[in-house]
């Protein structure tokens, strides 16, 4: 075999490893009861593929293979353990697995499998930030160095993160199985939360690092598709993905060239995705017919009204307003406040918005958010208060990275000021 | 697995003795051993005096150092524990809930380590 087809046929076993890594850990973690020794072994028989592989042919069943290889690593490995004698009811479940190979073709008991995965990966028992990165590296299958890319940590520092979640798994008896009923809306919650946080990550586009963080972006996308086969009866996992699709759809007219951001009422709408488009609202609309709408339903709901309308000007603000005012009630933060005083000021008039301003910077929650005092300063300067609308410009300005949005910020204060 | 539960609360917030108040948590918790006892999960669970009659132990250069109170300034203070034998942390976290301390303190639960 040449080199260049050797690396080839390198990449392509790459591309099915990450594609069965998820499935196969989930289990491997189901049969061994022990979520560090199926990382390992399953690690294990990922290098035995990257050097079999390329050789041999890739097997008939790549996953078959992949987790028969991992649990006889995972059997030396537990006979090389010092602690031997205390493991020997899991060598008895490994070698009569071992026997009978037929049971990973079962697709629906991998699904169960990635079901209670997924919600010990997301237990509340974990920092957030720890069940971020344990939700991509078991079930999205990214290596310890492409998160710690992601995330702009070192591969050491996350390698540790993931360390010392593992071992809380084990140690303080987190449970590996699907939430009772009584917990289940809670802890459902908490997992939905975690794909919505690493959409985020990923969508918060701060220049430089596009390429790694679009990737984190697919990622959520890709478990928030398995969250939506998992529990189809869950309108609001099909209301995240809906909400996540029609985020990204925008992706290409969100930066320009130099990475810097675009907001949405200067974006170029020939650039959205819209197949991307047309799937959310689909989504939606499936998960909308099965009763009320939770808070990522009505947020995917406002995404789809924009990316629908023809221009920013043209966009259903009324219905948007309306739509804000449901999420306030179920999610009152500052900032829902400020989306439905923004939209009402289009519906409207920027007067019937400006008291709800008023009334949040008396707060004074929002003095450091930067899109509150740009959004204040454009209310003012539309209702005719140039001399109140160029200190908003002044404070909205001092909080501003971005080249882009400087530049807008700037000439707008020049307006007022002229 | 055996889970210590370690009840903190703020010994000034704490209801008087003699009050209602304090007759009422006194029911609360005889409700809750009660309840641990007959469902099996029930190891140990004792109150402690108050923060006031501690007293510090540390060997420093082969000399026994002793003083008085406990190490750290805190808001809230050790103030007794249960150990329980629960399922997984569902369960001890359900447990500790309902420990009645849970509704104005706090219970940290900690797993007893096991040597194997």
């Amino acid at each position: 075999m040449t080199l260049a087809s050797l690396e080839q046929t390198q990449a392509a076993v790459k591309g099915i490893v990450r594609e069965e890594w998820g499935r196969a850990l989930a289990s491997l973690v189901g049969q061994l009861r022990d979520f560090a020794l199926a990382e390992d072994a399953l690690q294990d028989a990922v290098v035995a593929a990257l050097e079999h592989w390329p050789l041999d042919g890739v097997p008939t069943q790549p996953r078959a293979w992949l987790l028969q290889t991992a649990r006889r690593r995972a059997i030396d490995r537990l006979r090389r353990d010092a602690n031997f004698k205390a493991k020997r009811a899991e060598l008895a479940v490994l070698h009569a697995l071992d026997r009978q190979a037929g049971q990973d073709h079962m697709d629906e008991s991998i699904a169960d499998e990635r079901l209670r995965l997924i919600f010990t990966c997301c237990h509340p028992a974990l920092a957030e930030t720890a069940r971020v990165v344990l939700t991509l590296r078991t079930l999205g299958g990214l290596t310890t160095e492409e998160i710690a890319r992601a995330f702009l940590v070192p591969e050491t520092t996350m390698a540790q993160r993931l360390t010392r979640a593992k071992r809380k798994i084990k140690a303080a008896g987190i449970p590996y199985e699907v939430p009772e009923p009584a917990l289940w809306a809670e802890r459902l919650g908490s997992v939905l939360l975690v794909i919505y946080l690493i959409f985020n990550e990923g969508y918060a586009a701060t220049s430089g690092e596009a390429p790694t963080r679009g990737e984190l972006c697919r990622e959520a996308i890709r478990l928030g598709q398995i969250m939506v086969q998992l529990v189809p009866a869950e309108p609001e996992a099909a209301g995240l993905l809906a909400l996540m699709l029609l985020h990204e759809s925008r992706r290409l007219a969100r930066s320009d060239t130099a990475g810097d951001l675009i907001t949405l009422d200067r974006q170029d709408r020939a650039l959205w995705d819209r197949d991307m488009i047309a799937a959310g609202a689909r989504l939606l609309e499936g998960a909308l017919t099965q009763g009320d709408a939770g808070p990522y339903q009505i947020q995917a709901a406002i995404s789809a009204l924009h990316v629908q309308a023809p221009s920013y000007a043209a966009t259903d603000w009324r219905e948007i307003t309306l739509l804000y005012g449901e999420l306030y009630a179920l999610q009152p933060s500052p900032v829902v406040k400020l989306n439905a005083a923004v939209a009402l000021s289009f519906a409207e008039s920027a007067e019937a918005a400006l008291p709800t301003l008023a009334e949040l910077e008396r707060q004074g929650a929002l003095a450091r958010y930067q899109p509150f005092h740009a959004a204040h300063a454009d209310m003012l300067r539309r209702a005719g208060r140039n001399a109140a609308a160029a200190t908003s410009y002044r404070l909205a300005l001092a909080l501003t990275r971005n080249a882009v949005e400087r530049r807008f910020l700037e000439d707008r204060l020049n307006d007022v000021l002229g | 697995m055996k889970y210590m539960c370690l009840i903190y609360g703020a010994e000034a917030k704490h209801p008087q003795a003699g009050t209602p108040e304090m007759g009422q948590l006194m029911e609360n918790y005889m409700a809750f051993t009660g309840e641990a006892r007959e469902n099996n999960v029930m190891v140990a669970g004792d109150p402690l005096e108050p923060v006031a009659t501690a007293t510090t132990v540390r060997l420093r250069g082969g000399k026994v150092e002793i003083t008085d109170g406990p190490f750290a300034e805190t808001k809230e203070q050790l103030g007794g524990y249960y150990i329980l034998d629960c399922k997984d942390l569902d369960e001890a976290i359900a447990y500790a809930a309902r420990i009645p301390t849970a509704a104005f303190g706090s219970i940290e639960v900690r797993p007893i380590m096991v040597f194997d």
